[in-house]
């Protein structure tokens, strides 16, 4: 391999829409991007992802909400956020201000609850398009994760996709705490979304071994970062596989670019940074700058060349 | 004492304002140990870190990545800034876990991964107030540069520092040099009086038109409750577990009472981590009350 000295076209794309840059921040990481201006350059990045957003403001969780693990940590937050009037009184103009794309997640517990949701960013500006949590109790299905069944799964994508600005591309996030990872994909693309994102959180526990209590406040918690990404790129190994037209955002422990170089070969067109970001609040920009040297270096003049490279045949 | 700005943003029935955001905005550097200095049961790090130092305001903080890039320790460690100045940052490090042992075993010749200042500064004091600071086991540290510019502003400071033992007391020289007064208190009564700072803090508070504390919760608690009780207004800086420091992460929140009136789950770092002490609803700490904004979508009702 020789080192190739001219800049690498990083453009892609999330669904139909056009991005210049591959990273994004991952739901729940980042926010809604603002206490990231000091470290990052907003509009540079792929996209910023909203923390996930419900339609009535949200205390979340009591604390202890957070147990630090091997290369990773636990989280149990409860979706703390200011709801959707909030979203779109401060947050969403505070980003389409600056010129800064925002991919915005959300979440809720109805079907209907995910469509109000998508009908209410309709044509607002800077949203690029919608992420769709739905690794959320189901309350019409005593509190079964829509993630967890391919039924619920599609019957949110589809009532979202019809929803939502034809213009928004809709991913569905989906979660590996699943038997088949590929029937719930393959379930929600056929509902009409646009790409997936992939993974969502593990669910895990830390107990405290001196209280010999659970240690979070809500006993279990999602578990993220680098210990996750084996498991995060196993889900878009297989996806891809079996669903190679259907665009994918790869997440789960990406910490520098040769991670999310792995991403982009396993079958991601775009990569999210998350838990990274905790620890080096710069990582987004670090990591597109990596990922365009790691990809240079490897003779890819573009990244959509790169993307599902490791499924080649090789004789 | 009218026209004060801290008195004239107080909502009704609160004595203290809600507290401004810092001036300047943090950075993030990779700096150099320049010092390491083992201090009781601490070690004091000095940094060279002229931009942090530049923007730093008394009650701020730093965060620290802990080992390198490969670190399997991902979350930061967020610790009081002791001290700014000369282009150098001083902070005491209490190793207790893996990540505050690896940092307070830097020294020169190592460089660390280092985000700040953060959060919000302790407000200024009221024309003309005699200040009390009060500060438990390495949080003391945090109250140094606040008394400097309490004094440089002309207002009289007392101070008490507390601790479980002589060897966790902290930063008691460098009040001495700044305070009119510093009470030393430990529970087992190995160095100064024996007892909680609480006993020197009522005797002082009587002259007393500011409080400052940073320490352990309860110690917060008691004494915010007991500034609130004789209406002085008191300002915390707590000491709540952060992943990040800069508030994305949403872990590090504490039930406050905002100007309005109604209690949020707010970020002990971005909104913090000074809060005015009649603001923090210690008792609810670690709990979801049914009047926190949003508990309603939790399925939390009023009883």
């Amino acid at each position: 391999m020789t080192a190739v000295e001219t800049a690498v076209d990083m453009r892609t794309a999330l669904g139909g829409v056009e991005i210049p840059d591959p990273v994004l921040t991952a739901s729940g990481c980042s926010a809604f991007g603002r206490e990231l201006e000091p470290f990052v350059d907003l509009t540079a990045i792929g996209a910023v992802v909203t923390k996930s957003v419900q339609l009535r403001p949200r205390s979340g969780r009591p604390t202890p909400r957070m147990a630090e693990t091997p290369s990773g940590m636990l989280n149990s937050i409860g979706l703390q956020g200011p709801g959707i009037d909030g979203l779109l009184a401060d947050d969403l103009p505070w980003l389409a201000e600056r010129g800064a794309r925002a991919f915005v997640s959300i979440a809720g517990t109805r079907v209907e609850h995910f469509a109000e949701l998508a009908e209410r960013l309709r044509g607002v500006p800077g949203v690029l398009g919608l992420e769709v949590n739905i690794s959320c109790p189901n309350v019409e299905s005593r509190g079964e994760v829509f993630a967890c069944d391919p039924v619920a799964a599609s019957d949110v994508i589809a009532a979202v996709r019809a929803a939502a600005d034809p213009g928004q591309p809709v991913y569905a996030k989906l979660s590996p705490d699943v038997t088949d990872i590929v029937s719930v994909a393959r379930a929600c693309a056929d509902a009409g979304a646009d790409g997936l994102s992939m993974i969502n959180t593990l669910l895990g526990l830390v107990i405290d071994p001196d209280t010999m209590r659970p240690v979070l406040g809500g006993v279990t918690g999602g578990l993220s970062g680098p210990a996750i990404r084996p498991v995060a790129l196993r889900c878009v190994w297989q996806v891809h596989a079996a669903l190679p037209h259907v665009p994918i955002l790869g997440m789960g422990g990406i910490r520098s670019g040769l991670d999310a170089l792995q991403f982009v070969l396993a079958g991601a067109s775009a990569v999210s940074v998350g838990t990274a970001v905790f620890n080096d609040p710069s990582a987004p920009a670090r990591i597109s700058a990596e990922l365009a040297t790691a990809l240079a270096d490897r003779g890819f003049a573009t990244l959509t060349e790169a993307v599902g490279y490791a499924h080649r045949d090789v004789a | 004492m009218t026209g004060d700005p801290a008195v004239l943003a107080t909502r009704a029935g609160s004595v203290t304002a809600e507290v401004p955001r810092a001036a300047q905005a943090p950075v993030q550097r990779v700096v150099e140990v320049l010092a390491r200095r083992p201090v009781n049961a601490y070690v004091e790090l000095t940094l060279a870190a002229p931009e942090i130092a530049g923007r730093a305001e008394p009650g701020q903080f730093v965060a620290f990545a802990i080992g390198g890039a490969t670190s399997a320790l991902l979350l930061r460690r967020s610790i009081a800034i002791a001290g700014a100045g000369d282009g150098v940052v001083t902070v005491v490090v209490a190793p207790h876990g893996p990540g505050s042992t690896w940092l307070s075993e830097r020294g020169p010749g190592n460089s660390v991964d280092v985000v700040g200042p953060l959060g919000r500064p302790f407000p200024g004091a009221p024309a003309g107030a005699r200040a009390l600071l009060v500060g438990g086991g390495y949080g003391t540290a945090a109250l140094v540069g606040l008394a400097a510019r309490l004094r440089a502003d002309g207002h009289p400071v007392d101070a008490v520092a507390g601790a479980a033992s002589a060897d966790r007391l902290c930063s008691v020289p460098e009040l001495t040099g700044v305070a009119d007064r510093v009470e030393v208190t430990t529970d087992d009564g190995s160095a100064g009086r024996r007892g909680m700072v609480t006993l020197a803090v009522d005797e002082l508070l009587a002259g007393a038109g500011v409080v400052y504390a940073c320490g352990p919760m309860p110690m917060l608690r008691a004494v915010a409750d007991a500034a609130t009780a004789r209406g002085v207004p008191s300002y915390v800086a707590v000491e709540e577990s952060m992943a990040c420091g800069i508030g994305v992460c949403m872990t590090c929140v504490l039930p406050v009472i905002g100007d309005d009136g109604r209690t949020r789950f707010s970020r002990s770092c971005t909104e913090g981590p000074v809060f005015g002490g009649d603001r923090v609803r210690f008792a609810d700490v670690g709990r979801l009350p049914h009047d926190v904004v949003g508990a309603d979508a939790m399925g939390v009702v009023a009883p």
